[in-house]
């Protein structure tokens, strides 16, 4: 069952095409991860979503409900995070916590004490001398101490301190197991890889990839270091290697995952004392997803090295 | 559709919640001037004679264009004087308290990034816009409220109940219409500068619309909305209709803002951004150029206004000079200086006026320096090698060259208006002379503002009341007599009035003095302290 889905979200500014036909799920009690490079349409897709921009085109629906028409009903159920915080100088952050809650409607007040000493945030402090991570926190508490069953998460971390990084975590994994949803987004891709059931991923307004970490990881390479007792030859002119290195006896080279086995076969004909392997972190991923579009586009695709 | 307007009750009480200090502030402030000024009208003049005399030197076209029509010039009782010589003036500054309110709470909080979590709650699309017209629609008719029964209780005979409410009204009602106004502006402009700037502009042009008006052309000041304030004839005649004219456009232009609102991106005008240079010109290179750079729209669009300022007075020194040549015994009678007409004496009281309007550019400039560290951007400067003297230096030679720049427009202004106008024009020096006497006075003032930003920088707004008092002494000073030494308090208290008064070197020299001293304190604090940001 999917709590948010988003079909061909097209959004225009002026000329410029910020997003270009994104679709988007995510499903109940599950994390999403939304990750792109700087500029990719990340924080435009999410404000579509809560209804604060309005689409240029395609549909988008929370609980079922229209994004842009039902956005006060929506919003009783979701809570938003944004990375970039500013807050009113003149009010205490304990002030603009409960004016949170208290639009809202709901939420909980012992959540939010003890959430408060969890992430060590001083209320009584005027918000203008809250140091970034700090307003993060306050922003953080307000969303973690409402009863939403939809968080939306935009970089929500970018100042916090590991600590803390950490104590979010917590609070998304615990959410999460409350059967809650979250739509994160972050530059932070060992949180990403951490938290998320699901990424997507977004580049220059066009969502190029989505699927579990383990689907995602199938459409690309695996990370081996071989140490043979012969020299391989001609290694490079073998299908799908990539990226080799050599290192005192040891080889190193990335291997697309549908060629894992022609590849194996063809190497241990030279006798092998030391064979690692790792499977790709999502930055392997994004890496080869950000340079590997351009790329291709100039060579024409899987060349190797 | 209530679906658009959810929460804005909460969100008015929470921006009352940030606003505990500041609108009090605000109303106990104009009461108090309001009730101090009637109060002292009636001790000033204590019977007819003395108020009509009064009244015969409200009768030029030069009072007229500062302070508007006297409607009640043949029977001046304190409530005419009220109505005439204070409700312009107290209007302006309801104007600008409701467009600084309506600023703050759309367009600079949208900016910031506050208005997006708040629309990422459950509140309607139109709620923020709602509750701060609501939030300053109250300001205004409270303030309305407490001054119309504030002057009706201080018990001054020609000041009945039904002349006060309305003098609350025009004052509540000049507010609200400012307040809507702003409104649209917030949702046109894309900064909170911009809102600001514009709402200004359009303030500042009603009071000359109407200065031209008043003077020559009655039907002009109808397109004024201070026209429209002053024209409830308060304590004269108490026309109410003006009021609801106000009214009734404030409630076209928020619906228009509504409609803005509704129609455009959070976050953006109705204008979509253009791309800009992908390099720097060769211009912006320095900390100077960066301090041009980021003001530049905000100068050039001063440098227009203060030209237009020029051009307007100057357009009414022709109606000034045949009332003169109509009332030569008027003339002996206001004219205690031999030699002179009372153009132009007219003249040094315009020149004082308008530099003090310059004076707001030069000190925006300077002031911005302490706005950049605000917003942590200076830190990006001074991670260079930049010595913090080049810095503050830099905004120093710009706000001394924007000085110079604001006067001789507003001269020109003057003198080509004038000339056009009058028979017998008075000479380009004599103009150039008068106005430009008056820099050692701006000079001051930015030596303020550098040593606020310098040594204690928290306190730089205190700069702005130096200025506006200075203001109120030479509006009004005459018209209260206030004592002599409130008069020279203020650096513009010391200026030689040419042509009427003779260059005095002495004075101008202590000014200058005066402005170096503070400058060089400035810089000393300001390479000694701590930079926030
Ligand atoms: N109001 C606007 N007018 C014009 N262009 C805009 C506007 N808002 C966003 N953009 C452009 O849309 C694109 C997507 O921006 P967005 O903020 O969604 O990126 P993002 O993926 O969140 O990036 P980041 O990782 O840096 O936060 C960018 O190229 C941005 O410049
Ligand atoms: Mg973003």
């Amino acid at each position: 069952m999917n709590v948010l889905r988003a079909t061909n979200l097209t959004k225009q500014f002026g000329k410029f095409t910020a997003l270009d036909g994104v679709d988007l799920e995510v499903n109940k009690g599950e994390v999403f991860g939304f990750i792109g490079p700087n500029g990719a349409g990340k924080s435009t897709t999410i404000r579509i979503l809560l209804g604060i921009l309005n689409a240029t085109e395609g549909r988008a629906e929370i609980f079922g409900k229209d994004v842009w028409g039902d956005a006060v009903e929506i919003h009783k159920r979701v809570a938003y995070v944004p990375g970039d915080i500013n807050l009113w100088p003149n009010l205490t952050g304990g002030e603009v916590i409960d004016f949170f809650l208290n639009l809202r409607g709901s939420g909980n007040r012992n959540r939010r004490e003890e959430l408060i000493s969890r992430f060590n945030l001083d209320p009584a402090k005027k918000c203008r001398t809250y140091s970034k991570g700090n307003r993060q926190k306050v922003a953080l508490i307000a969303a973690f101490s409402s009863d939403a069953d939809l968080y939306i998460l935009d970089e929500p971390t970018s100042g916090l301190d590991p600590l803390m990084e950490s104590i979010f975590q917590e609070c998304v994994i615990q959410a999460k197991n409350e059967g809650k949803s979250v739509l994160l987004s972050s530059h932070i891709l060992s949180e990403v890889e951490k938290l998320c059931d699901r990424v997507g991923i977004i580049r220059e307004g066009k969502m190029i990839e989505t699927g579990t970490l383990k689907e995602l990881r199938h459409l690309t390479r695996t990370n081996f270091v071989v140490e043979t007792k012969e020299p391989i030859v001609s290694l490079n002119e073998l299908k799908g290697v990539h990226g080799i290195q050599k290192a005192d006896q040891a080889v190193s080279f990335q291997v697309d995952t549908e060629e894992l086995d022609n590849v194996l076969k063809f190497i241990t004909s030279y006798g092998i004392i030391r064979l690692e392997s790792a499977p790709p972190t999502l930055e392997d991923l994004f890496m080869r997803h950000y340079e590997g579009t351009s790329r291709t586009l100039e060579s024409g695709a899987g060349g190797a090295l | 559709m209530s679906q658009l307007f959810k929460n804005a009750g909460k969100l008015t009480r929470f921006q009352l919640r940030q606003d505990r200090f500041r609108i009090p502030v605000w109303l106990i402030s104009l009461s108090a001037v309001t009730f101090v000024t009637a109060i002292s009208f009636v001790d000033l003049y204590q019977n007819d004679a003395e108020r009509q005399a009064i009244a015969e030197t409200m009768r030029n076209p030069a009072m007229t264009a500062m302070v508007g029509q006297g409607y009640g010039l043949d029977n001046y009782t304190a409530g005419a004087m009220m109505s005439h010589q204070m409700l312009l003036f107290t209007a302006i500054i309801v104007a600008i308290m409701s467009i600084l309110l309506v600023t703050r709470h759309t367009r600079a909080d949208e900016e910031d990034g506050r208005t997006e979590i708040i629309r990422s709650l459950p509140s309607g699309r139109l709620s923020n816009l709602t509750s701060t017209i609501l939030l300053v629609s109250f300001t205004n008719v409270l303030l309305a409220l407490i001054i119309g029964f504030g002057n009706y209780a201080l018990g001054i005979e020609s000041m009945d109940l039904e002349g006060s409410m309305l003098y609350g009204a025009a004052l509540g009602a000049t507010g609200i219409f400012f307040m809507a106004l702003t409104a649209v502006f917030a949702q046109v402009s894309e900064s909170s500068r911009g809102t600001i700037g514009l709402s200004f502009a359009v303030l500042g042009l009603a009071y000359l619309i109407r200065a031209i008006g008043d003077v020559g052309n009655e039907t002009l000041s109808w397109f004024s909305p201070l026209g429209w304030a002053l024209g409830a004839e308060v304590y004269v005649n108490n026309y109410w209709w003006p009021m609801l004219v106000m009214l009734g456009f404030s409630i076209l232009l928020c619906l228009l803002a509504f409609y803005l609102n509704a129609m455009r991106d959070l976050g953006s005008g109705l204008l979509p951004s253009r791309p800009g240079r992908t390099h720097a010109s060769l211009f912006l290179r320095s900390p100077f150029g960066l301090a041009l750079r980021i003001q530049r729209t905000a100068i050039i669009a001063w440098a227009a206004g203060m030209f237009v300022i020029g051009v307007s007075y100057g357009s009414i020194l022709g109606d000034l000079e045949s009332f003169m040549e109509e009332i030569e015994i008027m003339e002996q009678m206001v004219n205690p200086v031999e030699g002179y007409s009372l153009t132009e004496q007219f003249i040094t009281m315009l020149m004082a006026i308008m530099s003090m309007i310059s004076t707001i550019p030069v000190m925006m400039i300077i002031l911005k320096l302490k706005g950049e560290e605000n917003k942590n951007r200076t830190e990006h400067v001074y991670s260079h090698a930049v010595s913090r003297s080049r810095v503050l230096g830099s905004y120093l030679i710009l706000s001394v060259a924007v000085s110079f720049i604001m006067q001789f427009l507003a001269i020109f202004g003057l003198w080509a208006a004038g000339s056009a106008v009058m028979d017998e024009g008075i000479s380009f020096a004599v103009m150039f002379n008068a106005g430009m006497v008056y820099l050692p006075a701006i000079f001051v003032l930015i030596g303020a503002a550098v040593c606020f930003v310098g040594v204690i920088p928290k306190l730089s707004g205190l700069t702005w009341l130096y200025l506006i008092y200075s203001f109120m002494v030479v509006y009004l000073g005459d018209l209260l007599q206030f004592p002599e030494w409130m008069n020279n308090l203020s650096p513009f208290g010391h200026i030689p009035q040419i042509p009427v008064e003779e260059v005095d070197f002495i004075h101008v020299t202590i000014l200058i003095g005066i402005a170096i001293g503070l400058t060089v304190a400035g810089f000393i604090g300001y390479n000694r302290r701590d930079i926030t940001g």
